[in-house]
């Protein structure tokens, strides 16, 4: 037995230190994930969004839809950004995701309520994410006893009071019942899709620089393009494998609506894969060893996973947290899938996010062809 | 006669280390040239502006008649390029990382190419065994006959031999004999002796300059080197007392035998003259490569400081 060294644990203890701090990047890790986590977890998550855009159209312009209008914002839980024109407008305002929730007051809104038989306002939410609805819903129940009550003076006060003057009628689209699986399961897609491709992308080629395979391959006739191609078409395969476990699950197991949307669903799926495994690509380029390359997939994963909607609802974020969600590819990737699945949008819908999926595919392929050396200079 | 390699005033650095400095090295077709030099004289950043895996800073040349700045893509497909490290796929068969050279060539007839190298190396029975279990002689053999598969002109070797035990090295010398009888100009750069005696010349390599080329014996005749020998006890220690003597450039202890190296004869002998007693016995010989290498090392580290 050679007993217990203090010196000698204190050899290994110093050695493992000094190689700690000359490891930035897992430094930094060590560093920016407790930071970032809590400012996210802080600030950026917020399980009860307010001001979220809303979308009305009134019917008559009267003193109480005005003060309908004004009774909304106040609760801060409606921002109006749109105003419709017709019943088709509202409706593809809220399809194309453009608002959450849009709102009709009828034609004849005021003189049913100085009739006393009990108007009905309707209220449409976009239910794809209950959490995202859930506590402005809830705050529609107390609108119809206190919307109208300073305008309801003199001959009309007694409608003031109980039972209140109207209805507030909510129709939750799209995932009526409130089921959060169905929110969940098509967006597990993107990130399931993130994570292997960008990751075995990112260690495949890493993996012949660190072996010295890259060189070998550098010094024949290969082109890069050939390489990257190469090196990426078995993963197309990989993604397109997952996409439909994942999409049978999903239907199967989970009972997840299919509505339809197939073209852009097919397009955003294309347009997702080549552009991860081109970022997977980007990566190995300017990664040093498998290790790093890990370390670097984790960075992009991570805000994928908390700041695109996957987790959270989109729109429950700050200002700052939707823009830098806006930058990540699975933000656009998720309103395709969800889009398609459970709104059954059309292309005219979904436009923006595949534009922004494919510049997102341009660029990381552009990049990674800059980057990736023919030699090893 | 025609030149396989003729560069000229080759420059390469990265950041503010100037890895190779005016750099001229011809080789004639079908002949096996040694690349010499301790580690880090730019022995592997020339191999590889040889082969287009680097271009050069300044400087111009061929390899096999292509501009090696403009023409990388045609030496490429006329060279084999061997790694410091066994840089074959692990996880591949042998038969399978010798099919994928094939491809990557583009090769015709590619089994019969893979089946012919794989009878020359003697691995027909175990075509099937991953490559990263064969011991490391066998690897390198391996890695030769993937780099010379698609039957190259030129063939660049970088340390090839490096850890591999002295009877495999002879074979993996042997096969490269034999190629260079067919017509292949070889490039190995080596830290072995007894290897750089089996080229047909030596082009010695220091802190990116060319410091020394031609056959062993040139590189021996032409270094002005005078080396006696001592035979007697206590080697080592003389070895410590005589280095660092005026006239000593170099004192080294092999075995019982103590080689002492000068270029100035006078103050040579005087430096060993109060050691020319019993037990010792002191002849002149002529200096040995590693002699001649140890001295060329001194000389260019008080050229680059």
């Amino acid at each position: 037995m050679m007993g217990f060294s203090g010196a000698r644990v204190m050899a290994v203890l110093v050695k493992e230190f000094k190689q700690l701090a000359r490891d930035r990047l897992t430094y930094a890790m060590m560093l920016a994930i407790p930071v970032v986590q809590l400012v996210l977890f802080g600030y950026a998550i917020n399980a009860e969004p307010r001001h979220l855009p809303t979308a009305l159209l009134v019917q008559e312009d009267s003193r109480y839809a005005r003060s309908m209008v004004a009774a909304l914002e106040n609760s801060r839980f409606f921002d109006l950004t749109h105003q419709a024109r017709s019943p088709a407008e509202l409706d593809r305002l809220i399809r194309s995701g453009e608002v959450q929730f849009a709102i009709t007051i009828p034609g004849d809104f005021s003189r049913r309520v100085a009739r006393g038989d009990k108007p009905q306002i309707l209220v449409e939410a976009d239910a794809t994410d209950p959490s995202a609805t859930g506590g402005a819903v809830a705050a529609l129940a107390a609108l119809p006893s206190q919307a109208l009550v300073h305008d309801l003076t003199g001959a009309m006060a007694a409608r003031a009071g109980a039972p209140a003057p109207f209805e507030v009628v909510v129709h939750r689209r799209y995932n009526p019942e409130a089921v959060t699986s169905y929110n969940i399961v098509p967006g597990l897609l993107g990130i399931i899709l993130s994570m292997t491709l960008v990751m075995l992308t990112a260690l495949s080629v890493t993996r012949e620089t660190e072996r010295g395979t890259m060189e070998t391959l550098l010094a024949t006739p290969l082109e890069p393009f050939e390489v990257m191609t190469g090196k990426l078409a078995p993963y197309v395969g990989v993604g397109l494998v997952q996409t439909i476990v994942v999409l049978l699950l999903a239907r199967f197991l989970f009972g997840v609506p299919m509505e339809g949307g197939w073209i852009g669903l097919i397009l955003g799926l294309s347009l997702f894969i080549v552009g991860s495994l081109a970022l997977g690509f980007l990566i190995s380029t300017a990664a040093r060893s498998q290790l790093q390359a890990m370390q670097m997939s984790f960075f992009y994963i991570l805000p994928s996973m908390l700041l695109s909607g996957f987790m959270f609802p989109f729109r429950g974020m700050p200002v700052w947290a939707q823009w830098l969600g806006e930058i990540i590819p699975v933000t656009h990737f998720l309103r395709v899938v969800r889009g398609s699945l459970l709104k059954g949008q059309g292309l005219i819908d979904q436009w923006p996010s595949l534009a922004a999926l494919t510049a997102f595919v341009l660029v990381v392929t552009a990049l990674a062809m800059i980057r990736y050396r023919r030699t090893l200079d | 006669m025609s030149l396989a390699v003729d560069v000229t005033g080759l420059n390469k650095s990265f950041g503010d280390k100037h890895v190779v400095q005016d750099l001229t090295i011809q080789l004639e077709q079908g002949r096996i040239c040694g690349f010499l030099g301790p580690n880090g004289s730019g022995k592997t950043t020339t191999l590889r502006m040889l082969c287009g895996l680097l271009t050069p800073d300044s400087g111009s040349g061929t390899a096999l008649g292509f501009d090696i700045l403009k023409q990388a893509d045609q030496i490429k497909r006329r060279t084999g390029y061997m790694t410091q490290r066994f840089s074959l796929y692990e996880d591949l068969t042998i038969a399978e990382n010798l099919e994928f050279a094939a491809r990557v060539h583009e090769l015709d007839r590619r089994r019969e190419r893979v089946d012919v190298a794989l009878t020359r190396l003697g691995l027909e029975a175990r075509r099937g065994q991953l490559a990263g279990t064969l011991s490391g002689g066998w690897k390198q053999r391996l890695a030769l006959a993937a780099a010379t598969l698609h039957e190259p002109k030129l063939l660049l070797l970088d340390e090839p031999t490096a850890g591999v035990d002295p009877k495999a090295r002879r074979a993996f010398w042997d096969e490269i004999h034999a190629l260079a009888a067919e017509g292949l100009t070889v490039m190995v750069s080596t830290h072995y002796m007894d290897e750089a005696e089996r080229c047909h010349e030596i082009a010695y390599i220091s802190y990116g300059r060319l410091m020394a080329r031609g056959t062993a014996q040139q590189v021996i005749d032409g270094s002005g080197l005078i080396t006696f020998r001592a035979e007697g006890p206590d080697a080592d220690r003389l070895a410590r007392e005589l280095s660092g003597k005026p006239g000593v450039e170099t004192a080294a202890a092999f075995g019982t035998a103590l080689h002492v190296s000068g270029t100035d004869r006078a103050a040579l002998e005087a430096a060993v003259k109060p050691y020319r007693r019993e037990p010792w016995r002191w002849r002149e010989v002529e200096p040995t490569l590693e002699d001649v290498f140890i001295h060329l090392m001194g000389a260019s580290q008080d050229n680059f400081q």
